[in-house]
């Protein structure tokens, strides 16, 4: 069975790169770039695993992590937070709302792919 | 690297000669070119040169020597990407079939570690500066464009034409933008003593001079015109010549002399008063502001900072304060005393404020807006607003400002423009 990743980022071109580097690994890979209306594409596409930019368009990443959490049928999707800025406190607020990892940019193609193999497989 | 022999037959095959004519035409049977290009038969000197002027290229590159530096700079690249498993032979196909963008790459690897060198310096000011926020994440983000496309470049030699194309294209967008934005970056940053010409705006220019004379311009206290700094652009050179004016006009009706006695006589009163500041030294509350922001250091007793605007609302100076992101030019917090004196034309405004954060350190701000009517009296009036604001330690509540909303947490502010892009702590 294909597993579904959604992958929840602004930047077309980071879009375009992690995209095409879960794609080779057999993931099929649903992308979005707005805030306000992620919720609502994770009820849709109902994905495995979520890959959220801390730094969205409309509505913060962090905000939309508090609502998958806060909803029964969403709050156990693994969460990978991305996030431009590496500060402690970014990371504790990440930690606190529930996301299962953390990652700074720029980050490498193999930490991504392997930090998304590691929480398919915590699933 | 690759073998030699393997280099002559891809460069032969590229040219669409066939083995019996190339070894004819160095004198060799074609089985021992054979031989040579499947790396069973060393070759070198007149042979190998004879082979290169066949090939239409030079020994170096059928030897891998001219490829070398970026091979190794790639490997670099690599190696600096944290989890990146490219292999030495990947690399040299890189460098080899694509040398110009294997230099693209490298130098864009050495403009990332320069700047995340400087992103680590500068983090301290992330949380008080919002430009420099909002032009880091821009960095970072084309940093992670260009390290995801790079990546993917060199560990995936069988990635199909297409996509390859596309990642090309995608380095090319990233590492423009990239330099655009460093560009920016470099130019606010070295306003503080570089202040080269284009690189910040006139008025950023201006501030950033006046901060590298602690804004006490000594020479304008007696009339003097103090020296200009080379390099200013002509905008920054027209503001700077009139802000020399109006010092001077301020220190002729507000001597140090006279601001420095008041000021002592002042020294002990529980809140600061600029109408007190006055009664004693003269003056009006805009030429008190402008010159209580341009004391010699230690004098005013305090840190000082002050945001000037007109009557459109946009800032025309402002000198920063330790603790506080000043308003920024377009995009400021309309929360700010600043505008609430210039929508109370001559009234004067006391008010508390507290930026955002847990521990932020409040601020008293006193503000006024006067109307100049030195165009005519049937013209619209010209109006400039002052706002000086000093540290506040004493307990009360504080009216809640913020950079501005984009990264202001916020979120239940009235006066909200448009979605934080940040949490909100709560702390509105």
């Amino acid at each position: 069975m294909v597993r579904r990743i959604l992958l929840i980022e602004d930047e077309p071109n980071i879009i375009e790169a992690v995209r095409y580097i879960l794609t080779r690994e057999g993931w099929a890979v649903d992308t979005h770039s707005d805030g306000a209306t992620a919720l609502s594409q994770v009820a849709r596409r109902r994905p495995d695993v979520i890959i959220l930019d801390a730094m969205l368009p409309n509505r913060s990443g962090f905000d939309i992590l508090r609502d998958l959490r806060a909803d029964a049928a969403t709050a156990e999707i693994p969460v990978l937070m991305l996030t431009a800025r590496g500060q402690q406190k970014d990371r504790d607020l990440a930690e606190r709302l529930g996301a299962d990892r953390f990652m700074t940019k720029p980050f490498s193609n193999a930490e991504v792919l392997a930090c998304v193999q590691a929480l398919a497989g915590a699933d | 690297m690759a073998p030699i022999g393997s280099r002559i037959r891809a460069r032969r095959i590229d040219l669409g000669l066939r083995q019996v004519e190339l070894s004819r035409r160095i004198g060799i049977s074609a089985a021992y070119l054979n031989l040579i290009e499947h790396n069973r038969r060393p070759i070198a000197g007149k042979r190998m040169a004879d082979l290169a002027r066949e090939l239409d290229t030079d020994v170096q590159v059928l030897t891998g020597a001219a490829f070398a530096p970026l091979t190794g700079g790639l490997r670099d690249v690599a190696a600096r990407s944290r989890g990146a498993t490219a292999d030495p032979a990947s690399a040299e196909d890189l460098a080899t079939k694509f040398p110009d963008w294997a230099a693209l790459m490298i130098a864009q690897d050495r403009r990332i570690i320069g700047l995340e060198r400087a992103v680590d310096n500068l983090s301290d000011r992330l949380a008080n500066d919002p430009w420099l926020s909002a032009a880091l994440h821009d960095i970072l983000s084309s940093v992670t464009a260009i390290h995801s496309a790079s990546g993917i470049l060199v560990d995936d030699p069988g990635i199909e034409p297409d996509w390859q194309a596309r990642f090309l294209r995608n380095l090319h967008e990233d590492s423009q933008r990239l330099a655009d934005s460093a560009k920016g970056l470099v130019g606010y940053l070295e306003t503080g003593d570089g202040l080269e010409r284009g690189l910040a705006s006139p008025q950023e220019e201006l501030e950033a001079w006046l901060c590298t004379r602690d804004w006490h311009l000594c020479e304008a206290e007696t009339g003097g015109d103090p020296e200009l700094p080379p390099g200013l652009s002509s905008g920054a050179l027209a503001l700077a010549r009139a802000h020399v004016a109006q010092y001077q006009r301020d220190a002729e009706t507000l001597p140090l002399a006279g601001l420095r006695a008041g000021l002592a006589a002042c020294d002990g009163d529980t809140a600061f008063d600029p109408g007190a500041l006055i009664a004693l030294a003269g003056g009006d509350l805009l030429c008190l502001f402008r010159r209580l922001a341009s004391l010699p250091e230690g004098v005013a007793g305090r840190p000082v900072g002050l945001a000037v605007c007109d009557g459109s609302g946009a800032l025309t100076l402002r000198k920063p304060i330790e603790g506080l992101a000043m308003p920024h030019p377009g995009v400021t917090c309309p929360l700010w005393p600043l505008y609430t004196a210039l929508s109370r034309p001559m009234t004067p405004i006391r008010q508390r404020i507290a930026p955002p954060g847990r521990d932020a350190q409040c601020f008293a701000t006193f503000a006024v807006s006067v109307p100049d009517l030195t165009g005519g009296f049937d013209r619209p009036p010209v109006t400039t607003a002052a706002m000086l604001v000093l540290p506040d330690d004493t307990p009360g509540p504080a009216l809640g400002v913020g950079p501005y909303c984009r990264i202001c947490p916020r979120n239940a502010c009235p006066a909200r423009r448009e979605p934080s892009i940040l949490a909100d702590t709560g702390l509105g």
